[in-house]
């Protein structure tokens, strides 16, 4: 891996919005699965652990960008994870602070952050050759990404599962929850038809543009 | 990691680089989390005794303040800064009156361990109610045991009578099935989720058959305690 | 303390509430190292012996860290801790065992950031384990986790032959498996609570 100091990139819209769609971390790299499954069985749960984790990530990777150019190579990792874990214990000791139950919900997941691999991929890939301000936008539009991912997750199984939303009830009496989908088989399943829907999409917008450049050639 | 970089062959960095950049995030990383500890703390510390109170106060009907204590070698005595043995919660009315006290009990349940606080009062010997702490029993079937009014219904007032000999109950706490309960010491199961309800049941028995008789051999310890 | 006994501590870590299809800890490798059945073993016995190591680790550096009073250090000790520990047991294969460090060699580095290392630290700390009930709850995450990734591996396998829409290839069919998988895993639940 050649680490060539890339050239620094210049902060515009995109720096943000490549984050929320075409690098979506959860749909598009498939980065940080396991909390994305564990803690999505709720739409609260997946709101919490997403603004957790864009915290953390934000954080250290301003850190990471500000310190770029004095770390050294062969310690680059270690330092890295011990500035992840520093924020994530803080993280951790805020939400206890804030609701005890949020943090018997998430459990583990919370102090987990630490091995998710889109943080650390992002303080490797991105935040160690960047500026600051590029960083800190970049870092948000990954974090909106993840949030927006988990929460597509988790209204979903909570809505199905439960029949509720954010904790209210939507339905009438007579509604019967579709249980599994709050259970762990539910995760599983709807993050792979959340996948086959971007493939979908994806795949459309290739042939859209496939055709196109035919059309261009004929002509 | 084992690639070996002809960058770093050519122009190796000192050691002295490294231990000063691991040193300096070190240094930082360690004041961060120090200062977020002592900043949460407090609050931490509030939640907790908040929680504590919200589950005592429903299991020990009438309560309003409480005394914590702890059992070790069968006595009962107040609890000190480090915990030594099984903690116990006194709860007390509004006159000082020792209204009853609670403990938690566990066992294994359909998915996982369930983790419950149950109130006892030793002037009625029974137990006076449950507070599920922590499961992952199947929602909409095990994890009735926290809602079904039938089943919260047994622990109203289920006996728990210390035996003559002052060891284990006169009678154990049994799970009969739904709707044939006839004595005061049996739990009426939810039909559906037999091994929730048995778990409960076998949780209390064992935890009453072992405290019980503590309990109301150290009472005079719990009622002083103003 | 915990009166969890020992076997229950492992089945129930192995099989009724499995690493992966349960808990859904150590995904990304799960995903990932799933496609060969001799791939997915080897990954299987790597994370096996490095959770044993880690956790061992583990409890004794929580005995020092409780000691000093200084839990809220817990996570960076354990994250360095697993660290070591990986490059350490790389090393050591490394010089003691070519064979076996030629078939685990590559996925040794991959751990470091298994969640389902630090999983097994965090939940036995959590779960207030004495030692020897860490050492089975570790095993048991361990077997499990080669278990479930087996598993996936032979299905998956079979699944190259199948004819099945380009959309639907890769990691979404991979979850909709993981999830019938998962599904299938809890037909397992109630073990422990017959004979606990």
């Amino acid at each position: 891996m050649a680490a060539l100091p890339d050239k620094h990139e210049t902060v515009t819209l995109d720096t943000f919005l490549r984050g929320l769609w075409q690098e979506n971390p959860v749909f598009v790299m498939l980065l940080g699965m396991c909390p994305t499954l564990a803690v999505t069985n709720s739409a609260i749960n997946a709101l919490a652990m997403g603004l957790a984790s864009t915290f953390v990530l934000v954080m250290s990777n301003s850190l990471v960008s500000m310190m770029r150019n004095f770390i050294p190579k062969q310690v680059r990792i270690a330092t890295y994870i011990i500035i992840i874990a520093t924020f994530v214990t803080m993280v951790d000791y805020a939400i206890q602070a804030i609701s005890l139950d949020l943090y018997n919900a998430l459990g583990a997941f919370i102090q987990l952050i630490v091995v998710n691999c889109m943080i650390l991929g992002r303080a490797e890939a991105y935040a160690s050759k960047q500026r600051l301000g590029a960083t800190i936008i970049n870092g948000l539009g990954i974090g909106a990404g993840f949030t927006f991912a988990l929460l597509c997750l988790g209204v979903v199984r909570e809505v199905l599962g439960a029949g509720t939303l954010f904790g209210f009830v939507l339905f009438g009496e007579n509604f019967q929850p579709w249980v599994i989908m709050i259970l762990p088989p539910g995760g599983f399943f709807v993050l792979g038809a959340w996948l086959l829907i971007f493939n979908w999409f994806r795949d459309r917008r290739e042939q859209a543009e496939r055709d196109l450049a035919e059309v261009q050639n004929e002509r | 990691m084992s690639t070996t970089d002809t960058q770093s062959v050519t122009q190796p960095t000192p050691a002295f680089n490294m231990l000063r950049t691991l040193g300096l995030v070190a240094t930082i990383s360690g004041l961060l989390v120090v200062l977020s500890y002592r900043i949460t703390l407090p609050m931490i510390e509030h939640n907790k005794q908040m929680a504590i109170e919200r589950a005592l106060f429903k299991v020990i009907p009438g309560a309003i303040s409480r005394k914590n204590f702890e059992i070790v070698n069968n006595k009962i005595q107040p609890s000190g800064d480090k915990p030594q043995g099984i903690a116990l919660y006194a709860g007390y009315d509004a006159n000082g009156q020792l209204k009853g006290v609670a403990l938690e009990a566990a066992a294994a349940g359909y998915q996982d361990v369930i983790r419950i606080l149950y109130g006892y009062d030793p002037y009625c010997q029974c137990i006076r109610g449950i507070e599920v702490l922590k499961m992952a029993e199947t929602p909409g079937i095990g994890d009735k045991i926290n809602k079904d009014r039938n089943f919260v219904k047994n622990f109203e007032a289920l006996e728990a009578r210390p035996h003559a000999s002052g060891k284990g109950l006169q009678n154990a706490i049994v799970p009969v099935k739904h709707g044939s309960k006839t004595e005061p010491w049996q739990i009426d199961a939810i039909s559906g989720a037999t091994i929730s309800s048995t778990a409960v049941a076998r949780m209390l028995n064992d935890a009453s058959q072992q405290y019980v008789p503590i309990i109301i051999n150290n009472l005079s310890v719990l009622e002083n305690q103003e | 303390m915990n009166a969890d006994s020992v076997t229950f501590i492992f089945l129930n870590a192995a099989i009724v509430n499995n690493f992966v299809l349960a808990m859904f800890l150590g995904i990304c490798p799960f995903l990932g190292v799933s496609a060969k059945r001799e791939t997915a073993w080897s990954m299987g016995l790597a994370v096996i012996f490095v959770m044993l190591v880690s956790s061992i680790s583990a409890y004794g550096i929580n005995w020092i860290l409780q000691t000093l009073n200084i839990e809220y250090l817990r996570l960076i000790c354990y994250i360095a801790v697993i660290a070591s520990a990986v490059q350490l047991v790389e090393m050591t294969l490394k010089k003691f065992s070519p064979a076996l460090f030629r078939a685990l060699g590559i996925f040794l580095p991959l751990i470091t950031t298994n969640c389902a290392i630090l999983g097994v630290a965090l939940f036995q700390t959590s779960r207030e384990y004495n030692f020897v009930q860490s050492v089975s709850f570790s095993l048991g995450a361990g077997v499990g986790f080669t278990i479930a990734l087996m598993l996936m591996a032979g299905l998956r396998q079979q699944l190259e032959l199948a004819k099945v829409p380009s959309i639907s290839q890769g990691a979404a069919m991979t979850l909709m498996l993981a999830g019938l998988l998962s599904l299938a895993f809890m037909g397992f639940a109630g073990l422990g609570a017959s004979h606990g």
